[in-house]
Formats: C-alpha cells, sequence, structure tokens
C-alpha cells in the first residue's frame, strides 16, 4: 500500500496549445486538429507512432471516437475521461501512466471544450436525473462564501480583502495581456476591478475565470527515450488526485477557509517529488483560479504561503511574474481562459514554455534559470465537494 | 364525543397593499392587505405547513423541547408525538398543483405518515373544504383536514383584491383530546350560478352581485336555523358567529340577520389576509378557536353552493392547548411585496429569466426512492438552524431572483448548504436563526420540484436556545 510515484520515469516531449477565446468560427474537431497537430509538431512524431490516446473533455463528446474522428486514427486504443474541471489534467495522468506501466511506448493526450457553443453564461452541468434535491447555486456562488470565511478567520479588513482578491485579477490580467494565446489581454487596475458590481456574493465577473473555448495537448513517451525527439523533455516528477467524498458539505467543522482534497493532493505531489520547501523549490505555479478567492486559499493550501499570510503575499506582490515565485503566469483561468477539458494541460503547456525557457521576454517567471520545477494545479467542484489534481514537472 | 382536536394554518409571508394595484392597473385596489403565496409555494406546500403546524400544536403540559443534548435529538421526531396521529388524511382546494393524480399523498409524505393512513383530495370548489370536514366528522378515528387556496383575479379585478392565500388544517378526533365537540351540522344545497370559473382559468366571473346576495342570505339564515335548531341553542347564545364565503356582500348581511351581537362575530380578516376561498372555513375557526373559552358555542357558517352550518361547544381541554403559530403571530409578521413582482409571481407578468439553462425534470424513480429526505427532511425537518455564512447569487437559475444561499447548521448538529426563502437578502446574517419550510423549487416538463427551504425565524417566542453539538 502507498503512493509511490513514478518521478522521472516518463517525459513530455511536445505539447500544443490553441488560442483559448470565443471561437465562433471553430467547432470542437478544429480545436483537437489545432492543439494536435503543434504537439504532433513539437515531438517531430506522426499520429500513427502514437500507440494509445486519452482524449479528457467534461461534455464537448463522448466516448473515444470523438478523438479518433477528428484525428482520423485508425486501429488505435482511445479512451475519453472526465473528472470535473481536472479533466485535462486526468487524461495526462493516464496517459503517463499507460508508458510507465510498460504498456505502450509513446502516449498522448489531449483536452479540450468546446463552451460557447451552449449558448448560456458561464459553465453548465450536463444534468444526471436525480430527485431534485440538489444545490443548484452556481460555482461563483459557492467560492464566494470563501472570502467572507478567510477575512473572518484571520482578521482581515473587508477593504484589504476586496482588495487582495482584485489584486489577484489584476496579476492574472497583467500576465494573461502578455500571452497571445490567453483570451483576455487587456490589464486591469485593482481600482477599476474593486469597482465592478458584485453577482455572486461579492463577486464581480472580474472575480471569475474566463469562459473560453480552447484545446491543448502533450505527448509522452519513457524517459529514456525523450532525447530521440527533443533535447529538452520535461520530466513527470509528480501526479496526485483526490477525489473528495463530499463530507465537507454537511461537516459543521468545515469552515470555507481551506480544501482538504487540494492539501492531499499537494502533500502527495510533494512526496513523490521529494520537495519539502515548496515555495523555494519551485520555479512557478499554475493555479486553478476559478475565483480569486479560491487563488489566495489554494496559496496556502498548496504550501506556498503560510496560513493566515497569502492575502498579504498577493498584496506584496509574491506571486507576480516578477515577484518570489511567479504564480500563473499565462494568465490562469482569469485571464487564458477556462475551457474546461483543457485547462489542467494548457496549465503543463505554460510550464513546458517556461521551464524550457521558450516563454517570451515580456512574460519570462523571475526564477528562469534558478529553479526547474513547476507546479500546475487543478480543481473541479465546490467548497466541500472537490476533485484535486497537482503535478510536479521538471526540466532536465 | 366527536370533534377538532387540534388546528393549524400557515399564512405566506408576503403582503400586498391594495392601494398598490389602481396605480398600475388603472382600476380596482383598496385599502388594507392581502396575503400572497410566495413564487415558491402552491396549495400543496402551503397546506403541508398548515398540517405540519396542526400537528405541532398540543396541550402546554406537554413539553415542546427537551433541553440539552439527546433531548433535542429526540425532539427532532416531535412532529410524531401525537397520540392521535391522523387515521385519514383530506386535502380539499379550489386550485390544485395537479389533475388526474392526488396531492394529498405530498402533504402525506410531508408528514410520514404511515402506508395504511389514505390520502384523499377534494378538489375544484370552495365547497370542497367543508366536505372533506364532514367527511373526517362522520369517518371514524382521527382524520386530518387540510384546506389551502391561491386566490387570483386579473388585475384590477374584485377577485384580485378581495382574495388571500392560505392553509388551515383542523384534526378531527374523539374522546378527551376534543377542543371542540361538534354538535350539529345542517347543510342545504341549490343549484345557481352566480360565480363561475372554466379549471385553470386566471380568474372567475361573476354575475349581478344582487342575485347571488339574495339566494345566500335565504340559504344561510336557512341553515343557521337548521344547525341551532338540531343543537337546541338560540341564536343569542352564539358566542363566536364564523361567516365564510367568497360572496363578501352576503356573508356581512347574514351576520347582520343573524341575531347573534354584533361583538361576537368573528373577523373575516379582511383588511390584512383576504379571503382565501377554500381555507377561509378553516382558517376562520381557528381565529375563533384562538380566542374562545372553555364551554364557548361556535358557529361555523359557509356560504358555497347552498351552505354548511357547523354548531361547536369547546371542551375544558381547550383552556390548555397551545396552537403551533397563532394566526394572530402570523399576520402580524408579513413583508411587502411589490405589485408588480406579485403580478410575476402570479404568472401574469413575464420578467425576463437569468440565461441559464432551466433545471432538467426531477426523476420520478429517483424521488420515490428517496421520498424520506425529499418530502420528510429526515431528521432536520422540525430542527431550528443558524446561519453559518451565506451568499446572495445574482447569476442561478430561479423562478424569482437572485437566489439566497446559506450554509445552515442544526441545533442538535447537522448542517446543510441551502437556500433561504421568505427573505430580503438585505436583511440576512452570519449567525440568524431560521426554520425549515416546505417547498416548490421549480417546475419542470409540468412535474414540481418540491423540496425544503430554510427562512428566518420571525417568531422569537419558538426560538429555544442553540444546542452544543457534542454536548451530550
Amino acid at each position: 500500500m502507498g503512493s509511490h510515484g513514478i518521478k522521472d520515469r516518463v517525459a513530455i516531449i511536445g505539447m500544443g496549445c490553441t488560442r483559448f477565446g470565443e471561437h465562433w468560427d471553430k467547432g470542437v474537431d478544429d480545436l483537437i486538429i489545432a492543439a494536435a497537430a503543434e504537439a504532433f509538431k513539437a515531438a517531430g512524431v506522426t499520429k500513427q507512432d502514437v500507440d494509445a490516446y486519452w482524449f479528457g473533455t467534461a461534455q464537448s463528446g463522448m466516448s473515444g471516437i470523438a478523438l479518433a474522428r477528428p484525428l482520423g486514427l485508425v486501429g488505435k486504443p482511445v479512451t475519453r475521461v472526465e473528472n470535473y474541471c481536472a479533466t485535462g489534467s486526468e487524461a495526462l495522468r493516464q496517459a503517463v501512466y499507460a508508458v510507465a506501466s510498460g504498456a505502450y511506448d509513446m502516449a498522448m493526450a489531449v483536452g479540450a471544450e468546446k463552451v460557447k457553443d451552449a449558448g448560456y453564461q458561464g459553465l453548465n452541468a450536463f444534468p444526471i436525473p436525480g430527485d431534485g434535491t440538489a444545490r443548484t447555486v452556481t460555482a461563483a456562488a459557492m467560492f464566494s462564501m470563501v472570502a467572507p470565511a478567510y477575512a473572518n478567520k484571520y482578521g482581515v479588513p473587508p477593504g484589504d480583502m476586496k482588495t487582495a482578491l482584485a489584486r489577484v485579477a489584476s496579476k492574472n490580467h497583467h500576465n494573461g495581456a502578455r500571452n497571445p494565446r490567453a483570451q483576455f489581454r487587456k490589464e486591469y487596475s485593482v481600482e477599476k476591478l474593486c469597482a465592478m458590481p458584485a453577482v455572486a456574493g461579492g463577486l464581480s465577473v472580474f472575480d471569475c475565470a474566463g469562459v473560453a473555448d480552447g484545446a491543448a495537448a502533450a505527448i509522452v513517451v519513457r524517459a529514456e527515450d525523450a532525447h530521440r525527439y527533443t533535447d529538452k523533455p520535461l520530466l513527470v516528477k509528480a501526479l496526485a488526485l483526490v477525489a473528495g467524498n463530499g463530507g465537507g458539505l454537511g461537516d459543521p467543522g468545515y469552515d470555507y477557509t481551506t480544501f482538504p482534497e487540494v492539501v492531499a493532493a499537494a502533500a502527495d505531489a510533494y512526496a513523490q517529488a521529494g520537495i519539502t520547501a515548496p515555495r523555494a523549490e519551485l520555479a512557478m505555479a499554475e493555479v486553478h483560479d476559478c475565483f480569486t478567492p479560491t487563488e489566495i486559499v489554494l496559496a496556502e493550501d498548496l504550501g506556498l504561503a503560510a496560513r493566515g499570510t497569502a492575502w498579504k503575499e498577493v498584496l506584496a506582490g509574491t506571486f507576480d511574474l516578477d515577484g518570489e515565485l511567479p504564480v500563473n503566469p499565462d494568465g490562469g483561468l482569469k485571464a487564458f481562459g477556462h475551457p474546461v477539458g483543457a485547462s489542467g494541460l494548457r496549465m503543463m503547456f505554460e510550464a513546458w514554455l517556461q521551464l524550457r525557457g521558450e516563454a517570451p521576454p515580456e512574460r519570462r517567471i523571475s526564477t528562469y534559470g534558478e529553479r526547474s520545477l513547476a507546479l500546475t494545479h487543478t480543481l473541479g467542484g465546490y467548497p466541500g465537494e472537490m476533485v484535486s489534481f497537482v503535478s510536479i514537472l521538471g526540466a532536465v | 364525543m366527536r370533534g377538532i382536536t387540534g388546528w393549524g394554518t400557515h399564512l405566506p409571508y408576503a403582503r400586498l397593499d391594495r392601494s398598490a394595484i389602481r396605480a398600475v392597473a388603472g382600476t380596482g385596489g383598496g385599502t388594507g392587505t392581502r396575503t400572497v403565496a410566495s413564487y415558491d409555494e402552491d396549495t400543496t406546500t402551503m397546506g403541508a405547513e398548515a398540517a405540519r403546524a396542526a400537528l405541532r400544536g398540543r396541550p402546554a403540559s406537554h413539553s415542546r423541547l427537551a433541553p440539552h443534548g439527546r433531548g433535542a435529538l429526540h425532539e427532532r421526531g416531535a412532529l410524531h408525538e401525537r397520540a392521535d396521529r391522523p387515521g385519514s388524511l383530506w386535502f380539499a382546494t379550489t386550485e390544485p398543483a395537479y389533475s388526474d393524480r392526488t396531492n394529498a399523498t405530498v402533504l402525506h409524505a410531508v408528514l410520514r405518515l404511515d402506508r395504511a393512513v389514505p390520502a384523499y383530495d377534494a378538489v375544484g370548489s370552495v365547497r370542497s373544504a367543508m366536505a372533506a370536514l364532514r367527511a373526517a366528522w362522520q369517518g371514524p378515528g382521527s382524520s386530518l383536514v387540510v384546506t389551502s387556496d391561491i386566490r387570483t383575479g386579473l388585475p384590477g379585478g374584485p377577485d384580485e383584491a378581495a382574495g388571500g392565500d392560505a392553509a388551515a388544517a383542523l384534526l378531527v378526533g374523539d374522546g378527551a383530546q376534543v377542543l371542540a365537540e361538534i354538535v350539529a351540522w345542517e347543510s342545504v344545497t341549490e343549484e345557481f350560478v352566480d360565480r363561475w370559473r372554466a379549471p385553470g382559468a386566471p380568474s372567475s366571473r361573476l354575475w349581478e352581485e344582487r342575485f347571488g346576495e339574495t339566494r345566500y342570505c335565504e340559504l344561510g339564515a336557512e341553515a343557521l336555523k337548521l344547525a341551532l335548531g338540531a343543537a337546541g341553542i338560540a341564536a343569542g347564545a352564539v358566542d363566536h358567529l364564523v361567516v365564510a364565503g367568497l360572496h363578501d356582500r352576503a356573508a356581512g348581511a347574514v351576520q347582520r340577520a343573524s341575531g347573534v351581537p354584533e361583538i361576537r362575530i368573528t373577523d373575516r380578516l379582511a383588511s390584512t389576509v383576504g379571503n382565501p376561498g377554500a381555507a377561509q372555513p378553516g382558517l376562520l375557526l381557528a381565529v375563533a378557536l384562538e380566542s374562545a373559552r372553555p364551554g364557548q358555542i361556535i358557529v361555523l357558517l359557509s356560504l358555497a353552493d347552498g351552505a354548511d352550518a357547523v354548531v361547536l361547544r369547546t371542551t375544558p381541554a381547550l383552556a390548555s392547548y397551545r396552537p403551533w403559530r397563532p394566526v394572530a403571530a402570523q399576520t402580524a409578521a408579513g413583508g411587502p411585496i411589490a405589485y408588480g413582482r406579485y403580478l410575476h409571481w402570479r404568472g401574469m407578468l413575464p420578467v425576463e429569466p437569468p440565461r441559464r439553462p432551466e433545471p432538467a425534470r426531477v426523476s420520478s424513480p429517483a424521488a420515490h426512492r428517496n421520498a424520506d429526505w425529499k418530502y420528510g427532511l429526515v431528521p432536520v425537518a422540525d430542527a431550528l438552524g443558524t446561519i453559518v455564512t451565506f451568499t446572495v447569487d445574482r447569476l442561478a437559475y430561479s423562478p424569482s431572483p437572485p437566489v439566497v444561499f446559506a450554509i445552515v447548521d442544526f441545533d442538535g448538529g447537522g448542517r446543510l448548504p441551502v437556500e433561504l426563502t421568505d427573505v430580503d437578502a438585505g436583511e440576512v446574517a452570519i449567525g440568524g436563526r431560521v426554520e425549515m419550510t416546505f417547498r416548490r423549487l421549480a417546475t419542470s416538463d409540468g412535474i414540481h420540484n418540491y423540496f425544503w427551504k430554510a427562512r428566518p425565524l420571525r417568531d422569537k417566542a419558538r426560538d429555544t436556545p442553540r444546542d452544543t453539538p457534542g454536548e451530550e
């Protein structure tokens, strides 16, 4: 019994990622083809070279056929996976373990979501027949309860809390403005963000992730084979996943200032990777900033800031592009946009660019050249009931 | 001895100021207020609330709440503590939520009655209420009669202003528990058309008012005379005369001609509640019972397609009976609703909905499997709770946005993230006390989705000290 990890046994040799945004002129197949083509090109391989495929989409397609059809795959094993907003991360996790097991030499993970064809604001879950007693409030409303709970627990004055939340959004928009693949490329001042009208609790639309279409892809091989394809592979150091059991929703002890599933996934990932001081060891982190208060709590749950201090670190600029530990250097869900099935792979794509020195100078992380580990984190669900994924990737 | 052994009433929280009507509709309106069923209430949910109240009213000698710990947990079963659990259930309304299928079965599930307890509807006409009460009175054993109505009319019309929404539940049984014995019941019936409505129509239509007034004055006097004669009581000996009926002028005229002094005539709540149709006889009888002393004579006279006159004599047991939520406490606890929102709630003013998908229809097998939770909210239906934190969701789908949503911790343990109702978003506060209420969340594909919400506990007299989980 135990989570042993597969540190340094599998490497990413090629990645691709579309621009995220409102692709009115592209269907999910177009997005899949674009991301996959970029990954094939980066790795210098063809679709026939890949032995097995995993396709992550929350609700833009069913079964492996949804990937096999647009890519024209013949005789290949293709599996569609879904794990809420950790769907893209889950696709990579399956592909990596398949290679690590020795079952395949080369595997590919593709994540895609075509959200903007739904015709509604925000994300909308596929309805599963039920007894009608499930909660129907939005994710924004559920996460909005985090901010006052956090401020109350740590004695953060309401004005400072609002500023800290706006500072998260401002930082991510700053980074997104420097990223040609991001959905939103405009900077917003803290003052302007603080003046936005509330739509859920104290959150404005600008506290919420962008809702976007997009796709991303990764090709993985055994680490010892990686140099046949690239001089700069990205090694998988750790993959951790925790699915909560929903107990937090009914637990009077749960206080909405932490996500236990994230804490557990981070502990597992750090153990697999041999990381003991994440803030000092990581070069960057891509975290699931679905809403601005989420990013503040995540900084603490992932061990990047001490309990009750993340809001101060945010205000101090610790997680800025030029700060001590850049968080969401690509703009995050906030500015890059959030096509559910693609987001986890999009985060890894940023690690791929940054750790290999391919991010443009105006978006290069402050730690480049000094540190070589990146963390990516996705969560799906709500406070009290979520899945959480953490990966650690490292440059050679 | 057979008669009333308990009662419970439900008045919706919202109050429409009649003076707001004319400014919009250009006609109609009036003075005072009427009660307005919330967008998440229908006659079934209001009936369920009245029925819950009826089963929770009890002699004062019964300890309403054990003080702490296990006692509080045990209290969660309080709804079922009455010795005279009903052996049958009747539900009467003019505005049933469903046709073809029985609505009383929803109440049966909410009250968690034994499957051997039959549940029947008597729906369609105002007079159905008296029919159900008479069936209960004539049948053996203990019976729960639930009457409920939502009264609508076209904007500016007389029914819109005069109507009210309410529910009343009466327990009928035998023996020492009887609070008011039914000593006589006389009925007269006559066919004439003074008011009519096609099923599902938004309003009734009326013949010239004098025609109905003439008929009801004669019928009411006749029934009253027969009933008093059967009971051997003179009109002057009546302590409380309750006259119900949609024809307000006729009801007033019958009262004046009754021989009962004006001071002994029960107020029809026209200035606060309005006329709740099928629920009016039960509601006004509750008002009379809540002001009556032991050994008094109450006459309930209902004018509907004839007349029913019921003579009741209160018993010594009435002195110690404590209704769960007295009518007076509920009439005092309402909050205002704008006329536009009232029209929206009644489907007469469609308002732009949030751009979110409407909820999927409820799965009938899933609802059936989980009936104890969905309808009974076992084990916290009767528990009070405290708001731990809350949010206002202006994005989520709701028939009446915004959604106010809270994390509620129950006294005695347990937590539920749940929607709030009967509440202004601005008045919610952490630490606020709430009680659970049975509501209709939405309707999809014609299937009503019934479940529970929390609402502010406005009757502070019913609050109890919070129990600390683990204190036992």
